[in-house]
């Protein structure tokens, strides 16, 4: 039973970076920006539901916060800091992206302490159901439950609403749908908006699930947010939900075999430098880096 | 002089030495590192395995200096697969992997790496000296290239690799030059760092000492060896003489990232240009 414990603990990480990543993926679709920022935002999110939680008493309240407030966050940040950039090279952003999560990471550390913020009541997280032997933490649960909510949902919204059709027709061939009447600012502030809000709901479960949100939270989810968007092909949505199951598992189960030798956060970059090297445009892109 | 003075500069010329190596990759060639540390990592370790196991300075020196190259013209060989962006994350991966893979080996100390590296038998003084001799001699080095042939070669490739190429200019040539140079300059400066402090663990060279060094050379602007020593320089001095500004280091080092890119992606370098020498002028 041990490995299909592990089964069900590489699935849910591989949910909750599903989730983070699908933002990140849309971003370098739309701009060709890597938005290292993101993991921020996905921060900001666990802190808000944190405090939100605590503050109220209720744990529904924290994540609508989280929802609610780091959409605008997103998009601030691409009115204030990447839209008078594209002009530049791709590095240039890229850059200004990686100096925002910093700052940002020593923002939340210095708010609210080195040690970090825990929530008062938080039963969930010592929920465990045995599902014929397999033993399930109720967070875990949450955190599938969630992102297929979240991927059926953004399915149907991609291929149903108009809005959603033009979204992709704008990532896909951005002057084109621009001629077909896509507003595609609009696109781009939607794009921040809805990655954001999924970024903060991952951030807010993983913060559940641990008990803790501390300043460190957002620091490795980016970098292995940014091997799972290339992994899966950028700007592909599919992909992306693949690279993130797929990683989830590997270090799972990695972390058994290779444990000695390796620690966790570096295989998802052994796998990525690798596939870099065999095909430098992705696993499932077309399109030339 | 104090000790305190001495270890601020020593650690400037440290600082020097890594922000004008990875100007020579970055500025020079346009290939972004932002895993520059893993280099001075790597060197810092040669150095002081060699130093252990023989005793000999200039031996341990060059062992850091080959260390940091032989592993740099490795991940160079990456920028002649990926570009830009993508050579960007590579980089982030590198140096994640180098933290991640020394932690784990006993031979290399593992997470409590490795203590008592014998002295340079020089005194503290000397030590400095040493390391700013060699900062010096960084400097010195990328005036040089700036100027010579291959400088030229470098800011094609930056500029347009196409172009470059219609030029006869063999741009895999040079990035893995632009790489083997720079890494091993920054091997170098690991080496004087484990002199320098006699202890190292992986912690030291982790992404945040990358970012940092990547901050140091856009403050200083992209390309500019002058800019990036006074930005190494200020930015070295900058917590140590503001104390708030230590406890905030990584908020202040961000928020001038962010800042300088906004504003003024030309750097200090560009900034002097547009105003100081036209001032001056006037």
């Amino acid at each position: 039973m041990y490995y299909i414990d592990l089964g069900v603990t590489g699935l849910s990480f591989g949910c909750m970076y599903a989730m983070m990543a699908v933002g990140l993926t849309l971003v370098y679709g739309l701009l060709r920006i890597l938005h290292i920022a993101h993991a921020a935002v996905f921060a900001l999110g666990a802190y808000l539901t944190v405090l939100v939680a605590n503050a109220t008493g209720n744990i529904g309240l924290g994540f609508l916060a989280a929802i609610a407030v780091t959409p605008l966050f997103g998009m601030g940040v691409y009115r204030l800091l990447y839209e008078p950039l594209l002009r530049y090279r791709p590095d240039v952003p890229m850059i200004a992206s990686v100096g925002l999560l910093v700052l940002m990471q020593d923002a939340f550390r210095i708010a609210f302490g080195e040690q970090g913020v825990t929530f008062h009541s938080n039963r969930y997280a010592f929920m465990i159901f045995d599902l014929a032997g397999v033993r399930v933490n109720a967070v875990q649960i949450a955190i599938i439950a969630c992102a297929i909510i979240v991927f059926v949902g953004l399915h149907l919204f991609t291929t149903r609403s108009r809005i959603g059709i033009g979204w992709r027709a704008t990532v896909s061939r951005p002057k084109i749908a621009t001629s077909f009447g896509v507003d595609a600012i609009k696109v781009r502030y939607l794009n921040f908006a809805i990655g954001s809000a999924l970024a903060a709901l991952a951030g807010g479960l993983v913060g559940m699930l641990n008990n803790l949100v501390d300043p460190a939270i957002g620091y490795v989810v980016s970098y292995k947010a940014l091997a799972i968007i290339v992994l899966g092909g950028l700007g592909s949505v599919r992909g992306t939900l693949i690279a993130s199951l797929v990683l989830g598992m590997v270090e799972t189960y990695g972390t058994i075999f290779m444990g000695a030798w390796l620690n966790r956060d570096a295989i998802a970059f052994v796998a990525l430098i690798a596939l870099l090297m065999i095909r430098p445009q992705g696993f499932t892109g077309a399109r030339t880096a | 002089m104090s000790a305190y003075e001495i270890s601020v500069l020593s650690v400037i010329g440290l600082n020097v030495m890594l922000a004008v190596s990875l100007n020579i990759i970055s500025g020079f060639c346009g290939q972004v590192s932002l895993g520059h540390g893993a280099f001075y990592g790597a060197g810092a370790y040669g150095a002081a395995l060699t130093m252990i196991a023989w005793s000999s300075v200039p031996l341990s020196l060059f062992m850091g200096t080959a260390v940091g190259a032989v592993f740099g013209l490795i991940v160079g060989f990456a920028s002649l697969r990926v570009r830009s962006d993508f050579l960007a994350v590579t980089t982030i991966g590198v140096n994640f992997l180098f933290t991640g893979f020394v932690r784990k080996q006993s031979w290399l100390g593992g997470e409590m790496g490795i203590s008592g590296i014998p002295g340079s038998g020089l005194s503290s003084t000397g030590n400095m000296i040493m390391i700013l001799v060699f900062a010096a001699l960084t400097i010195a080095i990328s005036f040089y290239i700036s100027r010579s042939w291959m400088g030229f070669a470098f800011r094609a490739v930056s500029q347009d690799e196409d172009a470059a190429a219609t030029l006869g200019i063999n741009s895999g040539a040079y990035k893995l030059a632009a790489f083997g140079i720079g890494t091993a300059l920054a091997g170098l400066a690991g080496g004087l760092y484990a002199f320098f402090t006699q202890f190292i663990t992986a912690d030291t060279f982790d992404f945040i000492l990358s970012v940092m060094l990547m901050a140091m050379v856009v403050i200083g602007g992209i390309g500019s060896t002058t800019g990036v020593v006074v930005a190494a320089i200020a930015l070295t001095l900058l917590p140590e003489a503001i104390r708030f500004v230590n406890d905030y280091r990584l908020l202040v080092f961000g928020g001038l990232l962010v800042l300088v890119i906004r504003l003024a992606p030309g750097g200090i370098a560009d900034l002097t240009r547009r105003f100081v020498i036209p001032a001056a002028k006037a």
